[in-house]
């Protein structure tokens, strides 16, 4: 689910073509040198210093020399060939169509931020640490990062790409099979690097999907959601987190309007059930030490209340 | 023994002596043994590593603690490990090789000395005290910059720099005035030890990139501590300009690792072929052609970065370029040994080695070359497996080749053959338990740097058995030490040259006296004890003329090593010593407060005064010998 | 003697250095100690800096110059400059503006908050206090201020 060697796309078909490609020629060079010089071990050995050969100064060694020049020979064709292979590659890699979908993705110390651009304004809609594409399609990913240099990684899918700071970068990909990808950071961002994971789903009912995102949170219906949703408006969930359609609108956490709809918590560090999300609320340094998000304290009462709100947020 | 050359070149007895000390065997020695000592620090590091990560969700180390531990291994190794003990050899042996009493400038190489040992003592205290480095051995900004480092953690880092690159950069001058002013006579370039030709190379190659690595690192530490804005992209800075200052000197040092490991290479197959090597000129070429080329690489560190992409198509040509002169080497290296006759000893085992291992680490690195494949591998185990076979098997292989094959020069005896056996077969095999499965780790997805990783990724087994090749390795460094200390005491006598080779060194005495040749010898060949055979030449064999009392030295000409002029060398003296604290206190403060570069500088220049103060003694004696013939 | 100085510089170079990830949670009569520790401490002083952007209080004091909410980076201390008054003044909020932020952060924030306002104005160990951030800023960073009454 998170492989090099496991293509679900054309870009990562491509490079998983010339990693085979790459690889048989490496091999057979590999191989070749260790039985010359398993050849030049076994040819004559002796047990004491003896005298040096010294004829070799006066002789023209034609044979050595010929051997020589045409390993070298053989190494620049085959140096050339691995090089115009790359090259080769390198333009396949370009060649992706227009994109269906633009996506503006942003890294953050430790988390993703995705926001599904559209044309018109009503459809922008904003997710986090799980990124669903249609199957098929030319996706195009706006990078950039908020704080330190992230780097973009869905090995399935596609080569990395580096969130600078400051600039913004652009990769095209396109997932051919549904699935679940997952991609985790790789370039090194400070104390959590190891969990900075999203997911990536080609997703066969993207729209559906969707247009389930676009909807804001739907209104508590029982006393104890109710009082769940007030205590994240009013109390320390909302100073950094955002729900649609509440007044919570912060935007240095992940957006949680459609928290339950999402397959991980705390960019992939656990599995999202009820139980790990209390776990994560009441004490987030146990799981990711050194994560933004602070201790939340709270009586068990509070504590089911605001479960049981987010519980509705699907 | 000659008394009066002993009694003029040895270093002063006591405290005060080892304080002063300035030959340059003492302070090669003392480089190569700190080398080691840190090498064996940083190998615990990384041991440590190792546990951490032998299991998925493993506790026994938090992000914090293995941020640090894996920035200051990477940093320790690079830069107070491969660099100074490459220059802690060439700083020992080059002399011997070209037949001189000394290096250039003697005293300004135990200063290097002196500022190499503060700074990695330095960064290891810190780690000690809870705040080593942990921006990772590259140190990218923004992360290292002073919104995300708080604390002084990555002023550490950077200062740890500031003291390597002073040393570095001084070794490389000592080297390259001794190679082209020191040479006996009759030692033209066309007749200098292969040895000695790539670490001519690594010297220049040190004195080219460490200076974009000082701007970078002393840029870094103004934006922290004097709110400059180098890398701030909303003043105008910027974040990549930190990585191409940082590669630009990074890609580079990859290859002052390496060539030293070519030289000890291209030094120890002739000897166990038991003849000259073949192709001297083309292993030169190589040489020279790989010193100019690594500084046409950097980019391919930065793959995955916007760097436009015909750029980066240039990039990967001058990568895969680069594999060529090594490719020469190799097949030079192959022919020597295919037409020589092999003496299979504990040296020439850690020289087969490079064929496994170096060679591996160079295909892999033709794949990280390519721009495609180095987007999926690149920032992977896979770089990590990598870089290890190439360093490794390029420069620490060699190096313990190198070790087996001069101890005896250095100490006069001879290690165990039996127990260097063992712990050869044991660091090759857990060399390889241990990094081979990081290449498959990396396609299957693991992440450099990471401390930790959940069991539903399946990366579990590899990494326990890449721990278990680690142990491997640790018992194969405690057999090296256990063999090391022993051979000291009860090792066989070496005797002059034990291994019937060629080059000058082998000349003198084992352990070489203070003074390293009773008589100088003129070289007329490539392999002055081979052919002609050793004193069978008409005279004149050696220099004669030249005072004893003092200590005085034939200069000669870069190209034919013509003699040029005589010259007196400086007797041992503390100031070196005393200049290096002072410097080292000026760039500590400096990590706390602008002011020390001011305040402390003055003690710097006045013990440097002091240092090169002129003595009427000395002057005398000087003028009495110009006076002479 | 030398273990002295390393047990100096042991306690110091801790005390800076530490990431106290998981601060024990505040009580009130401990509250002189909470923030003991965290002034002297890098990173919590940069947390407290981070938070100072992420919660907008720059909206109303203006990246301590002021604005809407009095100046934090000047001498002039209308409700006091030790700790506790300043804990007090963001937790229980003041007349004309300030609004209480009891129950909407954490203690922890607040003392690192306390601690890093104080930086503003140089109260805190230079080698501790904050540099300057990656953006837009005329003025001198928190490590380069002096202390001011």
């Amino acid at each position: 689910m998170q492989e090099v060697l496991g293509s679900a796309g054309p870009q990562a078909a491509h490079i998983e073509s010339l990693w085979w490609f790459t690889l048989a020629i490496c091999a057979v060079v590999f191989i070749a040198i260790l039985v010359a010089v398993g050849l030049a071990v076994m040819r004559r050995r002796v047990r004491a210093p003896t005298p040096p050969d010294l004829s070799v100064l006066t002789k023209k060694e034609r044979g050595a020399e010929v051997a020589v020049v045409a390993a070298l020979g053989v190494s620049l064709a085959g140096l050339i060939v691995l090089t115009l292979a790359s090259f080769v590659t390198d333009r396949a890699l370009a060649s992706l169509g227009p994109p269906d979908l633009e996506i503006d993705v942003t890294g953050h110390q430790w988390w993703w931020d995705a926001r599904y651009d559209d044309q018109d304004k009503q459809k922008i809609f904003t997710v986090a640490n799980e990124i669903h594409i249609p199957v098929g399609k030319p996706v195009l990913l706006r990078l950039r990062a908020d704080d330190v240099i992230h780097s973009f990684w869905v090995p399935n899918l596609s080569g990395k790409k580096d969130m600078i700071p400051g600039r913004e970068a652009t990769l095209t990909l396109q997932a051919d099979k549904p699935g679940v990808y997952r991609g985790q950071c790789a370039e090194f961002c400070g104390a959590q690097h190891a969990k900075m994971a999203l997911l990536f789903i080609a997703d066969e009912k993207y729209e559906e999907w969707a247009a389930a995102q676009r909807k804001t949170a739907p209104e508590p219906a029982t006393d104890q959601q109710k009082r769940g949703r007030d205590l994240f408006v009013n109390g320390r969930c909302a100073m950094c987190h955002a729900i649609q359609g509440t007044p919570a609108s912060a935007r240095r956490a992940p957006d949680l309007t459609h928290l339950m709809s999402r397959q991980t918590l705390a960019a992939g560090a656990v599995p999202n059930s009820i139980g790990h999300l209390a776990g994560w609320i009441l004490d987030p340094t146990s799981i990711k030490p050194g994560a933004n998000m602070p201790p939340n304290p709270m009586a068990p009462d509070d504590l089911h209340a605001l479960l049981a709100y987010l519980g509705t947020l699907k | 023994m000659n008394p009066v050359l002993e009694n003029t070149w040895r270093d002063p007895p006591g405290l005060l002596g080892a304080l002063s000390a300035i030959d340059h065997k003492t302070i090669g020695k003392r480089y190569l043994v700190t080398a080691f000592a840190f090498f064996a620090g940083a190998g615990i590091l990384a041991a440590l590593m190792r546990l951490q990560l032998a299991r998925p969700e493993n506790t026994l180390i938090g992000p914090d603690l293995y941020n640090q531990l894996f920035t200051t291994h990477g940093t320790v190794m690079m830069f107070l490990f491969a660099v100074p003990v490459m220059q802690g050899m060439a700083i020992y042996l080059v002399p011997l090789m070209v037949g001189a009493r000394s290096v250039a400038f003697p005293r300004m190489n135990a200063f290097a000395y002196w500022v190499y040992l503060f700074g990695g003592l330095f960064i290891f205290t810190c780690l000690a005290l809870d705040f080593g480095p942990d921006a990772g051995w590259f140190s990218y900004v923004p992360l290292a910059g002073p919104q995300y480092t708080p604390g002084k953690r990555a002023d550490v880092w950077a200062q740890m720099i500031t003291f390597t690159e002073l040393s570095g950069l001084l070794a490389a001058v000592v080297v390259i005035a001794t190679v082209f002013k020191l040479r006996t006579p009759g030692m033209t370039l066309a007749r200098l030890p292969l040895f000695v030709w790539a670490m001519l190379a690594t010297a220049f190659m040190i004195l080219f990139a460490m200076p974009s690595v000082m701007v970078a690192s002393t840029a870094l530490i103004l934006d922290r501590l004097v709110s400059t804005h180098f890398f701030n992209p909303a003043e105008g800075g910027d974040a990549l300009l930190w990585q191409h200052l940082f590669w630009f000197f990074g890609h580079p040092e990859v290859y002052f690792i390496f060539i030293p490991g070519l030289a000890f290479m291209s030094s120890i197959i002739p000897t166990f072929s038991r003849r000259p090597i073949f192709g001297y000129p083309a292993i030169v070429m190589s040489l020279t052609a790989t010193a100019f080329l690594s500084f046409g690489l950097w980019v391919h560190h930065m793959f995955a970065t916007h760097i436009p992409e015909l750029g980066k198509s240039f990039f990967t040509a001058a990568s895969m370029l680069i594999a060529l002169p090594t490719a020469i080497q190799i097949f030079c290296w192959i022919a020597t040994m295919w037409t020589g006759r092999l003496r299979l000893a504990v040296p020439m085992l850690y020289m087969l080695a490079f064929f496994f291992i170096l060679v591996l680490g160079g295909l892999t690195g033709l794949m990280v070359a390519s721009v495609p494949l180095d987007l999926q591998l690149h920032d992977t185990y896979f770089v990590v497996a990598h870089l290890h076979y190439v360093l490794i098997g390029g420069a620490v292989f060699p190096l313990f080749g190198a070790w087996h094959y001069w101890f005896p020069k250095i100490t006069g005896r001879m290690m165990s053959e039996r127990l260097g056996k063992w712990q050869f077969w044991l660091f090759f095999v857990g060399f390889n338990v241990t990094f081979y499965p990081m290449h498959h780790l990396g396609l299957r997805g693991m992440p450099r740097r990471v401390y930790t990783y959940t069991d539903e990724m399946g990366w579990g087994p590899l990494n326990l058995l890449a721990t278990a090749g680690a142990v491997v390795i640790a018992v194969s460094m405690v057999l090296f030490v256990i063999d090391v200390v022993t051979s000291l005491r009860r090792g066989a006598l070496a005797g002059d040259n034990p291994w019937g080779a060629g080059t000058l060194e082998w000349a003198t005495a084992s352990p070489p006296p203070s003074y390293n040749f009773d008589r100088q010898p003129i070289v007329r060949a490539r392999d002055p004890l081979w052919e002609p055979p050793f004193g069978l030449v008409p005279e004149p064999t050696h220099i004669v003329g030249l005072a004893e009392r003092t200590r005085e030295a034939l200069v000669t000409t870069v190209q034919d090593a013509i003699p040029d002029h005589r010259l007196v060398f400086p007797n041992p003296t503390p100031w070196p010593f005393v200049s290096a604290v002072a410097v080292s206190i000026m760039f500590l403060g400096s990590i706390f407060t602008p002011w020390a570069i001011v305040w402390g500088g003055i003690p710097v220049a006045l013990f440097v005064t002091l240092w090169f103060w002129p003595k009427r003694e000395e002057t005398d004696q000087a003028i009495a010998i110009e006076k002479r013939p | 003697m030398r273990w002295l100085v390393l047990l100096a510089l042991l306690a110091a170079g801790c005390e800076r250095e530490q990431r106290q990830y998981q601060l024990p949670t505040v009580q009130a009569s401990f509250v002189k100690q909470g923030h003991v520790t965290t002034e002297k401490n890098a990173y919590a002083l940069s947390q407290g800096k981070t938070l100072f952007r992420w919660f907008n209080c720059s909206g109303c004091h203006s990246n301590g110059g002021g604005g809407m909410g009095p100046a934090l980076m000047d001498d002039k201390w209308r409700y006091g400059n030790n700790p506790e008054d300043i804990y007090a003044s963001i937790m229980e909020g003041r007349p004309n503006g300030m609004p209480s932020f009891k129950g909407r952060i954490n203690e922890d924030q607040a003392w690192q908050l306390v601690a890093y306002v104080r930086s503003m104005s140089g109260w805190a160990r230079k080698d501790a206090a904050p540099g300057r951030n990656d953006s837009l800023y005329p003025g001198d960073p928190e490590n380069m201020r002096d202390k001011r009454n």
